[in-house]
């Protein structure tokens, strides 16, 4: 035997599709439609906010890996560009670059390298560093270009557009008309992204696209994104029984503000989720009602980014608590 | 629907290169090192001397104790040395070299291949010759099979659990032993029912092995439904004791039981027909099939080899002479082998596979971070957490291992495989289960 | 009265209500303690290394008070002195024990013991034991991963990355002999610990025969028993092809160390050989090992 051996414990063999870099590069892959259509309707100016966004969380992270923390450089397993490109599709089109530059140095600066890097950060580092822009620059955050016409021509208006989700506000609150409301969202343009919203919120279809992808690429599991849809539906559904002049349809709460882009895409991040089916379920059923009662009760018109960082604090507990189903299990007389 | 386990569960690719090869019989090596210590419980005790001259099937070392195994001579010739050997693992073990002269069987072994299918023997006497053959579980395992057999007073058997799933990534030997031998096996099996006294027996078989299904089937029908055979989803780990009860009986083993515990006994496909050819034909165990494979060999093969030849010479035998860069040999299947350090390792009773991977095919990547995906707790057919055991054990917080029933774990690599981040989570647990086990069994000694 | 003085008014109030029932509390479940315990644990290094056998400095303490003898507790990372202050504060009478220090016997050095294979996997000494003999030919030696680097409290072990063996800083071992159990080969031991750090011992554990130790590794003890014949107090026996020197009968004399064929005796710290043959068998033998070693070093 001329050749070298080598020695290892078993097993010899590992998954090639289940690597850190794999399964962040097809998040990116599954983000892309909604960027597609995003850039189609909102214009380029998309794509030049969600680079910026993506090139300051990489910086951020190599600065702090190399300058502060030490180790081995962390850019390749691509979790940055995950972060960066959902901290872009949170943020509204005319946002100042530099309001995205400090939202990236809070999601990747505060949110996850304090706490050691991936892995390590017990809350979604693109929806902390959305929340801080949100609570620190209410204006620029809440400000959203009209969109008009066919998606073909892609206009957009330079005045703000009230959001689907700030109608539906008025609506609950009496100001507005329930029928006002409903005359101004149709639900085809809403499912296509034909709406005022956050960058990356406005497609319905293009989000669920990506979702098919992950799915398809067993990336997550469909638990997480369906019971959060489905909490909010049921609850909204309830809702709407109950008071129909003041609360709309619970399709609506679906396909309007960030529920999917959410549940898709923020409320599955593996490290902030909890490891058990059954803790998914849970926490997804938190944020389902969570989200449903700052839309319907809150001050603010949508909810689903505190309702993820809130039941993101719950992790740890769920963690501990709701264990997997153990093969053979007995239930053993405590001593 | 097809039958399988009830948690978890990976799907590596088959990768069975060798199942359409034929079984060959391996020339007779120039020398044997046979080890005493080829079993689950106490080496055997070697009663040849340097210098005495032994036949083939001739009782070289006896079982010391019940948990043992008696160990015949698998050539006919001169004893060399008894002795030690460095095995596969590099650390040095009781052994007995033979120098081979000629091919000289001792008397009343029946080596031709008429099929014998009465057995009269009474349950007791089955036992008792399964024991004097030194028969072994050879799935790999190699726990005693008179062990087995020996139902412990207070429990029943009611089913017969044949395992042919070979659920491991490139091993063929069970395969093609189901195919050529399968009559032969079906016989062992109900000799086996018998000394169990349970009526019905099942062959669980994966089907990605629809040909060895199909044989299997029509010999079963002579047998008035009393020999199932059951066609099982191909996921691994099925082959494991516990995971092949669930499939085949759906009966799940309780925490810390034996598969008795439910009325099962399981006994490996090659088990089966050593049972048949130790009974029927007076042929001890002194020679199996395993399967030589890996994508850089030239010729992946099924061979018949006679234990105590040096596992080099299979290797040269399938072309391994050509293969260029750093390797690792595998004694076993790639999920739940052992690798080697040293290749002159002997064939044993236990060797089901002897599989060649490139370093491409199996380095390792770099540790990364757990990024908490959850990827392991899904695939671990015991629904435990080995993110969690894995960092505990690596802490030595063994007492918080214990309490996440580390004991549970069958090692069977599901959480290895899966980690994205390369983590050796399997490394971790291994060495946390031992020490619990330690732990336990010294608490209980108290 | 306004708003500021309601406010102070019922934190006070709230203040002498909860130091009332913290009071009433502590009395009621106070647990009698022997003071000195807390004594005898202010004088105990503090270390909770665990070297004495208990949890901690408190679980030593406890046990120095409540037992009337105690001449089977000792402290290592005190030493002498310490339980000389103890056993004068409690009137009982405490062990005498000699300093000691870990020693490593292992000098498969990566020229020494080359490497026959590559393992892949958890870094970590107990899981390569736990599966086969080690990276290199010999079964015996040190596996490299510093499972006793990592068990040290004190600091002091180390890995030398150019030998990958673990050495010990005399001035920081404390004997408390938890890099001992750490080793899944057992190839530390704790030794007497002589002025000035000087030792004698024999730096290996092969107990393969003298030919099969030597080609895995050239530092090996081949069990020739050239050592034990020139001792002069008794205190080299060779067992299992492996001298072993009791450091209690060694008088550190040397006369083995020249002996030794394969340089497995070690001595260290001692001042350079005033004899004129000595040095010079030593030196070129040393001189071109460093050099050996340094070499492949620049090639990778």
């Amino acid at each position: 035997m001329k050749n070298k051996l080598i020695v290892s414990l078993a097993p010899h063999l590992h998954n090639p599709n289940n690597t850190t870099a794999k399964m962040m590069f097809n998040v990116v892959i599954a983000l892309m439609p909604a960027l597609i259509v995003s850039s189609m309707i909102y214009g380029w100016r998309v794509l030049f906010v969600s680079l910026f966004s993506v090139a300051c969380c990489l910086l951020f992270e190599w600065f702090i890996k190399k300058y502060m923390l030490g180790g081995k450089p962390t850019l390749c397993d691509g979790s940055a560009v995950v972060t960066g490109l959902l901290l872009a599709f949170n943020l509204p089109l005319n946002i100042p670059l530099w309001m995205v530059a400090v939202g990236a140095l809070v999601a990747i600066g505060v949110a996850k390298m304090t706490f050691g890097g991936l892995g390590k950060n017990p809350f979604n580092p693109a929806l902390v560093g959305r929340v801080f822009l949100l609570v620190a620059f209410p204006v620029a955050m809440t400000t959203f270009p009209e969109v008009t016409g066919a998606v073909a021509g892609g206009t957009t208006d330079a005045l703000s557009g009230a959001t689907p989700l700030a109608m539906m506000k008025m609506a609950a609150k009496g100001d507005v008309p329930m029928t006002e409301v409903l005359s101004r969202l149709e639900m085809q343009s809403l499912f296509m992204g034909i709406k005022s919203g956050s960058m990356g919120e406005i497609s319905a279809i293009a989000l669920l696209l990506g979702f098919a992808w992950l799915l398809y690429k067993r990336v997550i599991k469909w638990h997480i994104p369906v019971v959060v849809l489905g909490t909010m539906f049921v609850i909204g559904g309830v809702a709407h029984l109950l008071a129909p002049e003041s609360f709309i349809q619970p399709l609506y709460h679906i396909l309007t503000g960030g529920a999917i882009l959410g549940a898709v895409y923020m409320a599955t991040d593996y490290v902030t989720s909890p490891m058990t089916v059954k803790g998914s379920v849970i926490y997804a059923i938190g944020i389902g009602a969570i989200t449903m009662a700052i839309r319907m009760k809150g001050a603010y018109p949508e909810g689903m980014s505190f309702a993820i960082l809130i039941m993101n604090s719950f992790v740890p507990l769920i963690d501990k608590y709701i264990l997997p189903k153990r093969f053979g299990a007995v239930k053993e007389a405590k001593k | 629907m097809l039958k399988t386990f009830p948690i978890g569960g990976i799907h590596p690719p088959g990768n069975k290169l060798s199942a359409d090869k034929a079984i060959e019989r391996f020339a007779l090596p120039e020398t044997v090192v046979i080890p005493l210590s080829q079993h689950i419980g106490a080496p055997a005790v070697a009663c040849v001397a340097k210098g005495d001259k032994v036949l083939a099937g001739q009782l070289i070392a006896k079982a010391d104790g019940f948990v043992s195994s008696n160990i015949h001579s698998s050539v006919s010739g001169t004893v060399k040395a008894v002795d030690t050997y460095v095995n596969a693992q590099g650390l040095r073990r009781p052994a007995i070299t033979i120098t081979v002269e000629g091919d000289e069987w001792v008397e009343g072994v029946d080596l031709s291949d008429e099929l014998i299918e009465e057995c009269n023997l009474e349950p007791k006497e089955i036992i008792a010759k399964v024991a004097e053959a030194g028969i072994v579980g050879m799935g790999g395992a190699t726990f005693p099979a008179h062990v087995k057999l020996s139902v412990p007073p207070g429990c029943k058997a009611e089913c017969l659990i044949i395992n042919g799933v070979e659920c491991e990534p490139f091993l063929t030997a069970d395969h093609r032993l189901m195919l050529e031998k399968g009559a032969e096996m079906l016989i062992g099996a109900r000799i086996i029912a018998k000394a169990l006294g349970v009526n019905k027996t099942y062959v669980g078989v994966e089907n990605n092995k629809p040909d060895a299904i199909a044989h299997l089937k029509k010999l079963a029908a002579k047998y008035n439904g009393e020999v199932e055979i059951v066609p099982l989803k191909v996921q691994y780990p099925q082959g494991g004791e516990k995971q092949l009860i669930a499939a085949v009986t759906g009966r799940q083993v309780p925490s810390k039981g034996l598969p008795i515990a439910v009325g099962a006994v399981v006994q490996n496909a090659g088990t089966a027909f050593a049972v048949y050819e130790a009974v029927q034909k007076n042929k001890p165990l002194v020679e199996r099939v395993i399967t030589v494979t890996g994508k850089a060999l030239s010729e992946p093969k099924n061979l018949l080899v006679r234990i105590g030849t040096p596992m080099q010479s299979l290797l040269e035998y399938c072309g391994i002479d050509s293969v260029e860069g750093t390797l690792k040999i595998v004694g076993g299947g790639p999920m739940m082998g052992r690798s080697m350090c040293n290749p002159e390792e002997s064939m044993m009773k236990g060797s089901s596979g002897l599989l060649v991977l490139t370093e491409p095919e199996t380095k390792r990547g770099e540790e990364a971070e757990c990024i908490r995906c959850g990827k392991c707790v899904e695939a671990c057919p015991m629904g435990l957490e080995p993110y969690l055991m894995g960092r505990v054990s690596k802490i030595k917080n063994f007492e918080m291992a214990e309490q996440h029933y580390i004991y549970d774990c069958i090692e069977c690599g599901c959480c290895t495989y899966s980690c994205p981040a390369y983590l050796p989570l399997l490394d971790w647990l291994k060495l946390g289960k031992a020490e619990v086990m330690k732990i336990m069994r010294a608490r209980t000694s108290k | 009265m306004g708003v500021l003085g309601y406010t102070i008014l019922t934190l006070a109030v709230l203040g002498i209500v909860a130091a009332a029932v913290l009071y009433f509390v502590a009395s009621k479940f106070r647990v009698e303690e022997d003071p000195r315990i807390d004594d005898v644990e202010k004088m105990l290094p503090g270390a909770n290394c665990g070297g004495c056998g208990f949890a901690g400095c408190r679980g030593m303490a406890d046990a120095l008070v409540k037992r009337d003898d105690i001449s089977a507790l000792y402290c290592p990372v005190g030493g002498a002195e310490c339980m000389k202050g103890i056993s004068e504060y409690l009137g009982k009478v405490a062990a005498e024990r000699q300093p000691m220090v870990a020693v490593v016997r292992c000098n498969g050095t990566c020229e020494n013991r080359p490497k026959t294979n590559t393992f892949d996997g958890a870094k970590s000494c107990a899981v390569i034991a736990a599966l086969y003999a080690g990276e290199t030919g010999c079964s015996f030696g040190c596996l490299g991963c510093g499972d006793c680097v990592a068990a040290c409290e004190f600091g002091a072990l180390s890995m030398n990355p150019e030998t990958g063996l673990p050495e010990v800083d005399i001035d920081k071992c404390t004997a408390c002999g938890k890099c001992v159990s750490a080793c899944p080969k057992g190839i530390i031991e704790l030794r007497k610990k002589w002025p000035k750090g000087r030792m004698v011992y024999v730096s290996c554990m092969n107990k393969d025969k003298g030919a099969v130790a030597r080609k895995s590794c050239t530092a090996a003890c081949i069990g020739c028993m050239k050592c034990q014949k020139v001792c002069e107090f008794g205190a080299i026996e060779v067992a299992n092809n492996l001298a072993f020197i009791d450091s209690n009968k060694c008088k550190l004399c040397r006369k083995c160390v020249e002996q030794c064929p394969t340089g497995a005796i070690v001595e260290k710290n001692f001042p350079p050989r005033k004899v004129v043959t000595a040095p010079k068998e030593e030196a070129p033998k040393a001189a071109p090992k460093a050099e050996v070693s340094a070499e492949p070093k620049q090639e990778a």
